[in-house]
């Protein structure tokens, strides 16, 4: 796509860079982002290492993987061992510890019956070839892949599936954020927001945000340009004392999301609290099955609880991932723990921060 | 995993589009997205699944914001 082209070029994006320095005249900037891919975009483009020191990029529970709890890990770890379960899962799940040092991974060695897929939609014809089975959707992701995983649901109530479950671990952006900024140790001035979060929910539910804590916050496309202009504009609101929501990648977020995916997403889900590594509960921030899909809830269905358990032991992933600590002032960084020796998910999963500072080879110090 | 890459539409039937972009052709469904495709157009995918349809005009005004109030040639 030619449009791409311009999002990419050096001349635009040394234009952007230069007013971002003059909007910075003065002030500081300690911007989150909340998505592993902008984690990924920020460090891969250069962008990170751009900008200007009074800039600050913190890096937030954006990592699907990353954010989710022990006790999400031990409960399906714990499923995989029954004989009559198959789980179907994304592969990022594949590799994540769990606290008995196991994983999907190292189940599947052991005998475990495990599919990766690329869409839930795919799970459904593991259940349909294994109708003895009970086959188990591991359904982690925030409001982009949450619905992808209620319409498969919905699929599999249509097609009278009864041996298709799905395990919810979901978790919503908005209220993840409203956490984060009630603590007032962050000090974060900016939310760099999720693109394809945002093209289901819309701007709205980030306005309290705005109002509430007085923080700019820009809906930001993956492109260099994209991330530039995000950075110019939170700055720019900063400066003028203005924040508020802005969509700035409008060629794919709809100011108002994506009503369709949100209406499948609420008639087989239902808000309720939801677990977060690093955080803990944040009440409202996950969902949980509506009555009418309850059969197919894996918790419900085939008797699981998520259980208590240890964290894992010097593993800093909690405080990487709420913006507290940088990941290579982490004590087991790149030492105990590389992507090839990963020993917490922030290092496990390719959008994790951790992942993303190793591959990159910063020399960063602290807060910078 | 939240990587979300924009597709074109080669083809439709009922609830299930054929997709390529760099010469990699997948088979997706659109049940999420009221705003149907054209053969032609482009649709971000998701875990298989279409979550919204390029919106070329939308994208034309946000370039006018820049050029407006930095004066910043983006096209």
């Amino acid at each position: 796509m030619s449009s791409f082209d311009s999002l990419r070029d050096p001349d635009k994006c040394k234009a952007v860079l230069k007013l971002i320095e003059e909007a910075m005249q003065g002030q500081t900037l300690r911007f989150m982002e909340v998505c592993g891919t902008h984690t990924v975009a920020l460090f891969r483009s250069g962008v990170h290492s751009l900008l200007p020191k009074s800039v600050v990029h913190l890096t937030g529970p954006g990592c699907p993987v990353c954010v989710t709890h022990d006790s999400e890990v031990a409960a399906y770890l714990e499923l995989a061992k029954r004989d009559d379960v198959i789980i179907a899962t994304f592969g990022d799940l594949m590799r994540v510890p769990g606290p008995g040092g196991g994983s999907l991974k190292k189940a599947q060695a052991e005998g475990a019956r495990i599919e990766v897929v690329y869409s839930p939609f795919d799970a459904l014809a593991v259940a349909k070839n294994n109708p003895g089975d009970k086959i188990v959707f591991l359904g982690i992701g925030f409001e982009t892949t949450a619905p992808t995983v209620a319409a498969t649901v919905r699929l599999a109530k249509e097609q009278g599936l009864s041996n298709f479950f799905v395990m919810p671990f979901h978790k919503l952006v908005p209220p993840a954020l409203d956490a984060l900024l009630s603590d007032p140790a962050m000090a974060i001035e900016g939310f760099m927001l999720p693109g394809h979060v945002s093209a289901i929910i819309g701007l709205e539910p980030y306005r309290p945000l705005a109002e509430k804590y007085g923080i700019p916050a820009v809906v930001a496309g993956f492109e260099p340009l994209d991330l530039l202009q995000a950075i110019l504009l939170m700055a720019e609101m900063k400066r003028q004392g203005k924040p508020r929501v802005i969509n700035n990648y409008k060629r794919v977020v709809a100011d108002e999301g994506n009503p369709k995916a949100r209406a499948i997403l609420y008639e087989v889900y239902k808000p309720g609290d939801a677990l977060w590594r690093g955080i803990g509960t944040i009440p409202g921030s996950g969902l949980v099955m509506s009555d009418a899909y309850k059969p197919f809830d894996a918790f419900d269905a085939l008797g699981v609880e998520l259980k208590e358990c240890k964290p894992l032991p010097g593993c800093r992933c909690g405080e990487v991932l709420k913006g507290i600590m940088p990941p290579n002032q982490c004590p087991l960084f790149a030492k105990a723990c590389t992507p090839a020796t990963p020993i917490g998910p922030c290092m496990v999963s390719t959008e994790g921060s951790c992942a993303a500072y190793h591959k990159y080879q910063l020399d960063l110090s602290p807060g910078k | 995993m939240c990587l979300a890459v924009p597709m074109e539409v080669k083809h439709i039937d009922g609830d299930v589009a054929d997709v390529e972009i760099g010469g990699v052709r997948k088979q997706i469904r659109l049940d999420l997205i009221a705003d149907r495709p054209q053969v032609g157009e482009y649709v971000i995918i998701h875990a298989g699944f279409a979550i919204r349809t390029l919106n070329k005009e939308e994208a034309m005004e946000t370039i006018k914001i820049f050029q407006e109030g930095w004066n910043l040639e983006l096209i």
